[in-house]
């Protein structure tokens, strides 16, 4: 199958592909060993596969890989690039937001995008936010919990 | 250092929120080939033809693999826990809509799936059961002849039985249940049903096998690899060194992942190709794998005007679907639970496996007790109204207290039944005064409900603990942490053993090549079973490290550091302390003609729910406003986690009760994606409380016993029991949607809604 080629930021380096035009963004990442968007239910439901294009969050299995041609790519393991946990990580930690993790990166990759617009959520916000991310071990009192811990570490101060 | 108790986030929990925890569903390995399966179209038929030659022409595509193909390598290529009735890939005949009939392989998935388009079957159509009552006495037979795995006892006498649907039929009598209905004040029966529903795990099963040099890896996302080890070499007349099972982090089990699922298949086609072969299912392909058992439950009771349940009669039903699994295990062991949790002396039950032509059904987060429950919760409820009595006194009243002995004639040891009624009582604030909505459209009510499981028996497991020449720990199990926090229960078992601090123990996740046999990660047994050999195992280890000291002369007693008894014996950084344990509880099967035992589990496990809600009379809707949850789970090891499993269950199970159904039309599952099977979602959660009881388990470790399923017992038939007291109707099947539930209040107020 015929191939095109793509250039695109990826967390925050400048890449260069060949991609055939039927891949998905999952797909796409996983060239580059990057493997935290997760194709799961495949139809853009479960949020598994979450991935920040240009600053919005997508469906990485819906979202077809040449799309991403001249954007910028960030993904979940662009959090902790400098090898410190990001305030959203260390809050799902803290507060035990997550069970077998497989859906953990699009969670935490939506509560970031949710902060960035909603520093200080409501309840309604966050459930209204997370409503497109599905965690079938159901850590969601934990994760509601974990949103607004990292609100509150966000709203601090820089020590 | 003493950690056990405290709660201490899991071991792995960095690699989880940076996206780095490995799990199968990413594995690729040079030279792989992605398999796609071709699935049954037609419920029950014989196989006319398979024609692949389209398939076999695309580009791209390397192998195309049939059931004949499967039998050249695998002569009789059936599988199963309880019977050896699965085929790897159809042979002659399908017995359900979307069971394997083909597979292709191909390097890029899609020309795979772009394949598996291209083929076609022709089946003779056989008339099909999906229903467990019809299933019971159909001329229509899913299987010729029955072909029991001679693992179980209690499956022996069926073996070579022709002309039935019945997988195990599972018969206890104690007292005499007709005498006590005839002397009882009242006797009331009711009807419960629960419909198929399914685990849908968001890593979906996938397995990648790799053929090597004299040994078969097989990379899954399995709960059970000594299982999964064990079959396969059966499969292949292989030893079982031959096979090499590895698991790493899993995606979500719930109990589809045990026992064989997609293992066999990938097995079979990579050693058909002498390459590493890759099954990784859909979402959509989950719906033909494994799901919850449909169930009919006849329950009767003979009650007295004071309170007193003195009879009780079960007859379960249970929808197993096309192959056994391990159905007739949920049938015997819920089934002896039928009667709930009370003191009865005049008990029978009849528990039917039953094989229809649907999805097979196994193990779900409660191996069959949340069906039994919601009978026998609901069932209690209705019995307390009929004698006029507050539901919760009439519990009081009959709950099996410690030491009585439950049906199979087993005492009560360490289960905490009544702690669980009283804590979810507490929450509930039962005896303050309740608003139930006056005369408004949208009317409150609240219930309650217990429900209690048996631990499986009998089984195995075994651990190492190998400390290294600096003193470091590392433990090896075959459990399957799938999020439920084993590898960090077990280090703080360690670490307390040891003295030394949990976050020092590396965990060694299953690889059968390395780590040693254990049964399974199932029906909440880890904790306790494979706890008891992790604990065992230390303590050997910490005795031989002590020998080694006394070896090295170093006085007794001297709290030197493991690492430099090991120098001062071997004059460096040498050497290993093993330490190793296998625990097996004592345990005796039911006898099979009364269905008694007076052994019949190593623990109890414990579980309440109390749900507050409001039901929209005008539309039908249900919301659940409080949902309280209380368990035993002896003494908790890491609380927080503990805490998070009963949540988690209970949520999973409100699923369970308001939304999921898997939805059949002629055999055709019709909503077999997230879009037309909703799950819990984070807006669908109620306020909760969750609450571990006061309690210990003497023969588990530290006191402790499993809990993972616990939070699912009592959930639907609270909601049932809240809606009862809410609108005063009874809603008897599963699940319970704004549509039944109007359907129940219209039919109530003499205007039934009009079918369409």
């Amino acid at each position: 199958m015929s191939t095109r080629t793509i250039n695109f930021t990826l967390n925050g380096m400048e890449v260069s592909t060949e991609i055939e035009p039927h891949r998905n963004l999952v797909e796409l990442l996983q060239r580059f060993d990057l493997f935290g968007a997760r194709e799961s239910c495949g139809q853009g439901l479960c949020g598994c596969c979450t991935v920040l294009v240009d600053d919005k969050a997508v469906s990485g299995c819906l979202y077809f890989a040449p799309w991403v041609d001249g954007k910028s790519v960030t993904t979940v393991e662009s959090l902790d690039a400098d090898g410190a946990l990001s305030i959203v990580q260390q809050a799902f930690i803290d507060c035990g937001a997550f069970q077998c993790g497989f859906c953990t990166p699009g969670f935490v990759l939506m509560v970031h995008q949710l902060l960035k617009e909603q520093p200080n959520p409501s309840d309604e916000d966050i459930r209204h936010y997370l409503a497109g991310n599905l965690c079938r071990c159901a850590a969601y009192p934990e994760i509601i919990e974990a949103v607004k811990v990292a609100a509150k570490s966000m709203g601090k101060p820089a020590m | 250092m003493n950690q056990v108790g405290q709660s201490i986030p899991r071991l792995e929990v960095r690699a989880k929120v940076t996206g780095r925890a490995n799990y199968t569903h990413h594995l690729q390995l040079p030279g792989m080939l992605y398999a796609k399966v071709f699935r049954s179209t037609v419920p029950h038929g014989r196989i006319r033809s398979i024609d692949v030659e389209a398939a076999r022409a695309l580009p791209g595509v390397f192998r195309v693999i049939t059931g004949k193909d499967v039998q050249k390598l695998i002569p009789e290529p059936y599988y199963g826990p309880a019977f050896h009735d699965q085929p790897i890939l159809a042979i002659d005949k399908v017995c359900h809509v979307g069971e394997p009939v083909a597979a292709v392989l191909a390097r890029d998935p899609h020309v795979a799936d772009q394949a598996v388009q291209l083929i076609t079957a022709e089946y003779e159509e056989l008339p099909a059961v999906y229903d467990e009552v019809e299933a019971l006495k159909s001329d229509i037979v899913v299987h010729e002849m029955l072909k029991p795995a001679g693992t179980f006892a209690d499956l022996k006498h069926l073996k070579g039985r022709t002309n039935t649907n019945i997988a195990l039929d599972y018969h206890l009598k104690r007292g005499d249940p007709e005498a006590g209905f005839a002397k009882a004040d009242k006797v009331v029966e009711h009807t419960f049903k629960t419909q198929q529903c399914l685990h849908l795990p968001f890593e979906p099963f996938v397995a990648v096998a790799e053929p090597g040099d004299g040994v078969l890896t097989i990379h899954t996302s399995n709960q059970t690899p000594s299982f999964v080890r064990t079959e396969i070499a059966r499969l292949f007349g292989w030893p079982e060194n031959k096979v090499r099972v590895k698991v790493p982090h899993l995606g979500g089990g719930f109990g589809a992942k045990v026992y064989v699922k997609v293992e066999a298949l990938a097995a079979a086609l990579a050693m058909l190709v002498r390459k590493p072969v890759k099954v990784a299912l859909t979402m959509e392909e989950q719906f033909y794998v494994i799901t919850k058992h449909p169930t009919t439950f006849r329950i009767k009771s003979g009650v007295n005007m004071d309170g007193k349940v003195v009879a009780r009669t079960c007859d379960v039903l249970w929808n197993g679907g096309a192959y056994a699994d391990i159905g007739p295990r949920v049938t015997q062991k819920s089934g002896f639970t039928a009667p709930g949790p009370y003191d009865i002396d005049n008990i029978s039950i009849d528990s039917y496996a039953l094989y229809t032509n649907r999805t097979p059904a196994g193990a779900l987060r409660g191996f069959g007790i949340p069906q039994m429950v919601w009978a026998y919760e609901s069932h209690t409820d209705l019995l307390a109204r009929e004698i006029g009595m507050d539901p919760v006194e009439f519990r009081r009243k009959n709950i099996l207290r410690e030491g009585r002995e439950q049906a199979t004639g087993t005492a009560m040891k360490d289960a905490a039944i009544a702690e669980v009624l009283e804590a979810v009582v507490k929450e509930m604030n039962w005896s303050a005064p309740f608003d139930r909505g006056g005369n408004g459209p949208v009317r409150r009510g609240r219930g309650i409900a217990i429900g209690f499981k048996a631990s499986i028996s009998p089984t195995t497991s075994v651990a190492i603990v190998n400390i290294a020449g600096d003193g470091s720990t590392t433990l090896y199990t075959s459990t399957v942490d799938m999020g439920q926090g084993s590898d960090t229960a077990y280090a703080l078992m360690v670490a307390k053993v040891l003295d030394i601090s949990a976050e020092d123990v590396r965990i060694v996740h299953p690889d059968t090549d390395v780590t040693p046999y254990d049964m399974g990660t199932l029906g909440s047994r880890s904790l306790f079973h494979m706890g008891n050999a992790v604990r065992l195992a230390a303590e050997d280890a910490r005795n031989k490290l002590r020998a080694l000291a006394a070896e090295a002369r170093l006085p007794e007693g001297t709290n030197y550091p493991a690492g430099e008894i090991f120098k001062k014996r071997y004059g460096m950084q040498a050497g290993n302390v093993i330490g190793t344990a296998t625990y097996v509880p004592t345990y005796k099967s039911p006898d099979s003609k009364t269905g008694l035992s007076d052994n019949v589990t190593p623990f109890w496990m414990i579980g309440g729910a109390g749900v507050e809600l409001e039901v929209d009379t005008e539309t039908g809707a249900v919301r659940v406003t409080k949902l309280v949850n209380a368990a035993d789970c002896g003494k908790p090891i890491n609380p927080g986690v503990a805490l998070t499993q009963l949540s988690g269950a209970a949520i999973m199970q409100l699923g369970f009760t308001l939304w999921e159904e898997m939805k059949l039309d002629g055999g055709q599952v019709i909503n077999a994606s997230l879009a037309d099977y909703r799950i819990p979602g984070i807006a669908d959660i109620p306020p909760m409380t969750n609450e571990l009881v006061e309690a210990e388990q003497h023969s588990g470790p530290f006191g402790a016993k499993g809990l993972g399923e616990s939070g699912t017992f009592g959930v639907s038939p609270a909601i049932a029991n809240a809606i009862h007291d809410a609108v005063g109707i009874r809603l008897t099947e599963l699940p319970i949607t704004a549509e039944t539930v109007l359907s129940a209040l219209r039919a109530q107020q003499g205007r039934p809604l009009e079918d369409e």
